[in-house]
């Protein structure tokens, strides 16, 4: 049975139906870029007329750090819910039952999480450009923003590494527990690649288009990596009876001896007891 | 299968084939050495105790548990990993737990397992599988203002989707009110009679004796399989319960003298239980030996053991059951 996007569709439209009703979802989702916009905008429009443009560049560069914190940060705490979550609610034997292919439900489960996490990044990063060109008294400031590596960096960045956060999320989610285990877990294992970005931004070395791309490609390379381990790790018999099931040396159906009580031959058939 | 609840005619398409299956978890033994078939359009009963491994043999023939050690065969394909996607393509599972998502209403559940069963006019499959279990006039409202009798509905009209020629049942009426599992009795019968397999893991052994052509009890391993009132005849001995309107004077000499009683036993303190091999042709002859002793009969039956009487027999003799 192939590959069908009809049913990678089918998880994803499912997967952003469930958030546009949870509003404990959409608050956490909107929350977060919401702080990390009202910083960047605040120290922007603290820059007077007057300030050196290496300041400028400095202040630049820690805004884009800021930017890129939530699609690291969203994606994390989302997709370290998307596959233990379903088990805790008991969603997700039914799903396992039909002829979903793993890569079909974990890509639709990905998309999910990655297209809310896009939209807010760019809508956001839109939002301090405008404001920046609009508003900001320094000149430095907008011209600064508008750089083609920066540019480039936040809209390459921002998807490649809210996908390594999902596939982290999501690998974990695959093992883990129980749901706050995931998500604490997703989220310290999501940071690792905004180390990078820091070094960018605290001007350990200035991006430049090369340096971005460069970064870009090794993002992309590990995102398709985390891919394949963790469609790798996707064991429908772990998730449905559990890691401590397998393992548990009794209980349950018992390892007891187990006698033959009575043995009824079926009428007209083989059946055998 | 139609006039045919019981015996398994020979050469009659198989829905399922399980030869000597085994499924451990480490050192745990979920289930082992189960063999049994199933015949296309037969309502299989599967009973146990708690633990025995139903559940566990339900997830390994749906594919989601692989077998430690034996084969099977799922509508006609061979239980391998490899076929997992095309086996649950023709099967439907419905867990006890329906499983339904809350935020989501009925209709966007259904669609999106309509889709992932790829199916052609999905809307017209819903339609029809809603309406199968009456729950048109609940299509739009989200499942988690559901009651769980409700839930259950939407859960076995998720089951209808795809059309299955072979369809899990756990504990389908846990949960529903006398009329809902009526319904679900009648969507039951339903599918016996376009054919399509049903294995349904019950507690309720009313609903496998009134449901289902065959039964297997499993504890670990399979203890029986057979049709209901086969399973009663070689568990019990057949009987006659005689009442009379006042105590017999010398029942000794009354059930002594009639040919075909092997034994008796009073039961009360005007009722008799007679021990006989036809009780058909038995019952005239006691009747006559009563009547010609004297005494006012009330009643003279055959005793009737139902499947819980079996169950029960079973489990009342089986240590390993009754340790759990």
């Amino acid at each position: 049975m192939k590959f069908s996007y009809l049913r990678l569709g089918a998880v994803l439209q499912k997967e952003l139906r469930e958030y546009r009703r949870s509003p404990f979802i959409v608050g956490t989702m909107a929350v977060l870029p919401l702080v990390f916009l009202v910083e960047p905008i605040i120290i922007i429009f603290r820059l007077g007329a007057s300030v050196s443009p290496a300041v400028v560049d400095r202040s630049v560069s820690a805004t884009f750090l800021l930017l890129l914190i939530s699609p690291v940060l969203i994606p994390a705490v989302l997709s370290a819910y998307s596959v233990v979550g379903e088990r805790e609610q008991g969603t997700l034997e039914p799903l396992l039952t039909t002829p979903v292919r793993r890569e079909e439900l974990l890509l639709g489960k990905a998309l999910g999480v990655v297209v809310p996490t896009i939209a807010i990044a760019y809508v956001v990063f839109a939002i301090v450009e405008l404001s920046a060109h609009l508003f900001a008294s320094n000149p430095e400031v907008a011209v600064a923003l508008s750089q083609g590596p920066h540019v480039l960096a936040e809209l390459l960045f921002a998807p490649l590494l809210a996908g390594w956060s999902i596939w982290v999320g999501i690998g974990i989610s695959t093992r883990a527990s129980e749901v706050r285990v995931a998500q604490q877990l997703g989220t310290l294992a999501s940071l690792p690649p905004l180390a990078v970005v820091a070094l960018v931004s605290f001007n350990v070395f200035t991006p430049s288009f090369g340096t971005s791309l460069a970064f870009a490609l090794g993002l992309l390379v590990a995102d398709i990596v985390m891919w394949r381990i963790v469609a790798a790790m996707f064991d429908r018999e772990r998730l449905i009876v559990g890691a401590s099931a397998q393992r548990e040396p009794s209980g349950g159906g018992g390892n007891r001896p187990t006698g033959v009580v009575r043995r009824i031959p079926r009428a007209g058939g083989s059946d055998h007891a | 299968m139609p006039g045919a609840r019981g015996a398994q005619p020979s050469g009659q398409v198989l829905a399922l084939e399980v030869d000597h299956l085994t499924k451990r978890f480490h050192h745990r033994t979920a289930f082992e050495d189960v063999s049994f078939s199933v015949a296309q359009g037969e309502v299989f009963g599967f009973l146990g105790p708690n633990g025995a491994g139903k559940t566990t043999t339900v997830r390994t023939l749906g594919t989601l548990i692989a077998p430690t050690s034996g084969s099977a065969s799922v509508a006609g394909i061979p239980l391998t990993p490899e076929n997992g996607p095309e086996i649950r393509q023709r099967i439907a599972i419905m867990p006890e737990n329906p499983g339904l998502y809350r935020r989501l209403t009925v209709t966007e559940n259904l669609q999106l397992f309509a889709k992932l069963y790829q199916q052609r006019n999905a809307a017209v499959r819903i339609g029809e599988a809603l309406e199968a279990v009456n729950l048109t006039a609940r299509a739009q409202d989200l499942c988690g203002g559901l009651s769980k009798g409700l839930l259950q509905r939407v859960g076995l009209a998720r089951a209808l989707l795809n059309d299955p020629t072979v369809m899990f049942l756990d504990e389908p009426t846990s949960g529903l009110d006398p009329v809902a599992t009526r319904e679900v009795y009648d969507l039951i019968n339903g599918l016996r009679r376009r054919g399509v397999t049903v294995f349904l893991t019950t507690h309720r052994l009313e609903e496998a004796e009134r449901l289902c052509d065959r039964v297997a009890i499993l504890n670990t391993k399979l203890r029986l399989v057979g049709r209901p009132d086969e399973l009663r005849e070689q568990l019990f001995t057949r009987s006659l319960v005689v009442e009379t309107l006042t105590p017999l004077a010398a029942p000794d000499e009354v059930f002594n003298s009639t040919d075909g009683v092997d034994s008796w036993q009073p039961q009360g303190s005007s009722t008799y239980v007679l021990d006989v091999a036809d009780p058909r042709n038995i019952a005239p002859q006691v009747t006559r030996a009563l009547v010609a002793a004297g005494a006012d009969v009330v009643s003279i039956s055959e005793s009737r053991h139902s499947l819980e009487d079996v169950y029960l027999q079973l489990i009342d003799d089986d240590p390993e059951a009754s340790k759990r």
